[in-house]
């Protein structure tokens, strides 16, 4: 058998100098050239039991769009690419790979290999097409077979709306906000996700026939009867939106911000380009996020961005059990984040003015493991110490957001108050209404919610053609 | 894009428009408010949703300028649109009959009464309003709150029209009389509404609060409209914005809705650079 000598390591990709991107928000991964990509593609084996296909959600033919694009045949690469993933430059830029298909690749199995770059192929291949300048619309059939409400244009609702779309249902997506992307226009900050992409690939889903409604909030500005009369079916993709606090003293000191805040300030609104956005935001010298998600990641980097003097995560376990994708960890140690593990705050201190001056935080440590696997952090007692801090930023999670559901109140709950729904098919406990995402998850991926989307997508085409057919 | 289809100036700096935004309209009730954005580098503001006509499709909205934004609405013209209006957002007020319902409105914040004491009134209430501002001038829709009032109280700082004083001591002078009150509601500057709901509760008067803290999205997705009432932090645009006045801190939103002066400062002052002359708002 030939030995076949595949290069150790991932084909480099360009990144911006951490010393300048601190002072910037663009983005921070530079993407591959034709070459680069050719040669990170070349890695694949094109594994007959394509393990890596198994590991994507929305189980995208990843050797067969590899294949091509080691073909230079970037078309068909394209072409293979979307019709699994109706959003790919925004997956191959913030999917957890390490965690999804990169992590089954078989070349990463190898002794002393990393996997094949599949993200950064996903989004060179997405980002080739919208540098063509044109792309390609897949043809839709003309003879509508029912009107579907989405309510929601995050991840799971475009990713329901497109696939809807295609098999030839009108769609009209119910958008509580100004702009569609959910969480790729108001979370992801602009160095990870320029939002110039998110428009792009939301132009796309409305070129497919998608109405997109802004402004309309579900279960307000439209009714739950009003929508059950007017469409065949109904998806809820309305995401896991409302932010968590600590609820400890001081939480209502200004200066202290919840992540979705702080970060919609900055990404929805644009407050880094204020005065000539009108939004504002506050600039913290010293500032304290709280948890070691994504989200705590992105608002460190964001506040750093800002200008802060110094940025300190606060996080009440140790780095093994953070939850942060391991790229994004990487980018913000090479920033100057730091890092403070096994440390939770108790209070936030502030000054007669009713502004933030410290944090008083506890040192923890890790006891028996809990429900969720994780070994549970105990507070030291007399560990307490002060972190000098005008700006802190709570980054500890997400709930459901209660607008629509208060207003859909025949919608059966799971006990941590998200909707009840199959994971196969996103079918609620009312018939003819579907969820998916993190409305039904708890907070989860963009990938996931997408998978989601997709599930739902089909089962409310069977559904819809099932209940014609009977009439 | 939602069209302006009317505007009047009511008072110095003070304008009522109406809107087209059919969604809305058709959907609104009294208490709830919008969240608007003039442009596409503008910011998202909150406002009351004034009154609102089903057939038209139209809203009416009442602002004061005091910063950029609500400047540049006021220089905004009919045929000029807003670039989003969302809504109707928050809870509706409470409408039923109490028997005698005292209805107190400061400021801007009369344009918040008067929706919700015309329900009152249509539910059977007696209604008693109390009408408060610096001047005469800035005391505004005083005949419309008239109209839909048994009786109407008008105070002024600096005694231009009716009582000289404040509007608590307009509240004390009808208890005083021995008006037996059931249910208020004052909407107003927030000092205004903490002193009328301290009056209030040594007046022993149920009453209501329309909170103003600074908002974002008003879809409960952010929590900078957090205020604490009793000893929970609750969400103005979700959980309110009406609230128990008894049971409100009211420093804390008031130190709140100082975070951003400077900014605030700033955006204004680089507007009116760009624009020139605004002395006729």
């Amino acid at each position: 058998m030939a030995v076949i000598k595949i290069p150790n390591n991932k084909t480099p990709i360009k990144e911006q100098d951490p010393k300048e991107r601190i002072h910037n928000f663009g983005e921070v991964v530079l993407g591959y050239t034709l070459e680069e990509a050719v040669a990170e593609a070349n890695r694949c084996l094109q594994c007959v039991n394509q393990p890596c296909v198994a590991g994507c959600p929305v189980n995208i033919d990843i050797p067969g769009f590899i294949l091509a694009l080691r073909n230079r045949d970037l078309p068909k690469s394209t072409q293979i690419l979307k019709s699994y993933n109706n959003l790919p430059a925004v997956c191959g830029r913030v999917c957890p790979q390490e965690s999804q298909c990169e992590g089954r690749c078989t070349v990463g199995k190898m002794k002393d290999h990393e996997p094949v770059a599949i993200g950064k192929l996903e989004r060179f291949v997405a980002d080739w097409e919208a540098n063509q300048g044109i792309v390609n619309i897949p043809e839709i059939p003309s003879q509508k077979l029912g009107r579907v409400a989405i309510i929601g244009a995050g991840p799971a609702g475009l990713t329901a709306a497109a696939d809807l779309a295609k098999m030839g249902y009108e769609v009209k997506i119910f958008e509580a906000l100004h702009a569609a992307g959910g969480v790729l226009m108001y979370g992801i900050p602009e160095f990870r996700l320029p939002k110039s992409i998110v428009e792009r690939e939301v132009n796309f889903i409305k070129s497919l026939g998608v109405e997109i409604d802004t402004d309309s909030i579900a279960g307000r500005s439209v009714t739950i009867s009003e929508l059950k009369n007017e469409f065949d079916a109904i998806f809820i993709g309305t995401g896991a939106g409302t932010p968590s606090f600590m609820n400890i003293p001081g939480t209502n000191l200004n200066g202290v911000y919840s992540a979705s805040e702080f970060l919609t300030r900055i990404n929805l609104m644009h407050a880094y380009k204020f005065p000539e956005s009108d939004t504002p935001v506050r600039l913290g010298k010293h500032v304290v996020v709280v948890g070691a998600g994504n989200v705590a990641m992105d608002a460190s980097r964001s506040a750093l961005r800002l200008g802060a003097e110094s940025v300190k995560i606060v996080y009440r376990r140790s780095e093994e059990e953070m939850p942060a994708r391991i790229e994004e960890y990487h980018h913000a140690i090479e920033e100057g984040i730091e890092f403070h593990w096994l440390t939770n705050p108790i209070e936030y201190i502030g000054d007669d003015k009713g502004n933030l001056t410290a944090v008083k935080c506890i040192k923890m440590k890790l006891g028996e493991p809990d429900a969720s696997g994780r070994r549970r952090p105990i507070p030291i007692d007399g560990s307490e110490f002060i972190i000098e801090a005008d700006m802190a930023i709570e980054a500890i999670g997400q709930t459901s957001n209660k607008v629509l559901l208060s207003a859909f109140p025949e919608l059966k709950l799971t006990p941590h108050g998200y909707i009840e729904a199959d994971p196969e098919t996103g079918q609620t406990s009312v018939e003819g209404v579907f969820a998916g995402g993190d409305i039904v998850t708890g907070a989860a991926t963009v990938i996931l919610a997408m998978g989601a989307g997709k599930k739902s997508a089909k089962a409310i085409d069977e559904y819809i053609k099932s209940k014609k057919a009977v009439l | 894009m939602f069209e302006i289809t009317s505007k009047e100036k009511i008072a110095t700096k003070e304008y009522e428009i109406w809107v087209k935004a059919p969604k809305v309209a058709s959907h609104a009730k009294p208490g709830q408010f919008v969240v608007i954005r003039t442009s596409l580098n503008g910011e998202r503001i909150p406002l009351t949703i004034a009154d609102f006509n089903v057939e038209k499709g139209e809203i009416r909205l009442i602002f004061q300028a005091v910063g950029k934004t609500t400047y540049e609405m006021a220089t905004m013209k009919v045929g000029d649109a807003l670039q989003d209006v969302a809504g109707p957002l928050g809870h509706p007020s409470e409408i039923k009959k109490y028997g005698t319902v005292m209805m107190i409105g400061g400021g801007v914040g009369i344009a918040a009464i008067l929706p919700i004491l015309k329900e009152l009134k249509r539910a059977g209430n007696k209604v008693i309003t109390i009408l408060g501002g610096r001047s005469a001038d800035l005391v505004i829709l005083k005949d419309e709150c008239e109209k839909f009032s048994d009786e109407l109280l008008v105070t002024t700082d600096d005694g231009s029209m009716g009582m000289k004083g404040v509007v608590t001591d307009g509240m004390k002078e009808i208890v005083k009389r021995g008006e037996k009150i059931d249910q208020a509601w004052s909407i107003g500057p927030t000092v205004m509404m903490k002193f009328s709901a301290y009056t209030a509760k040594e007046l022993g008067i149920p009453i209501f609060v329309s909170l103003n803290p600074i908002m974002v999205d008003g879809t409960g997705m952010c929590g900078a409209c957090r205020v604490t009432v009793g000893k929970n932090i609750r969400f103005a645009c979700v959980d309110g914005p009406e609230f128990d006045g008894y049971e409100v801190n009211w420093d804390e939103l008031m130190n709140r809705l100082r975070q951003y002066k400077d900014q605030e400062k700033i955006s204004l002052e680089n507007y009116m650079a760009r624009v020139g002359d605004l002395s006729w708002l």
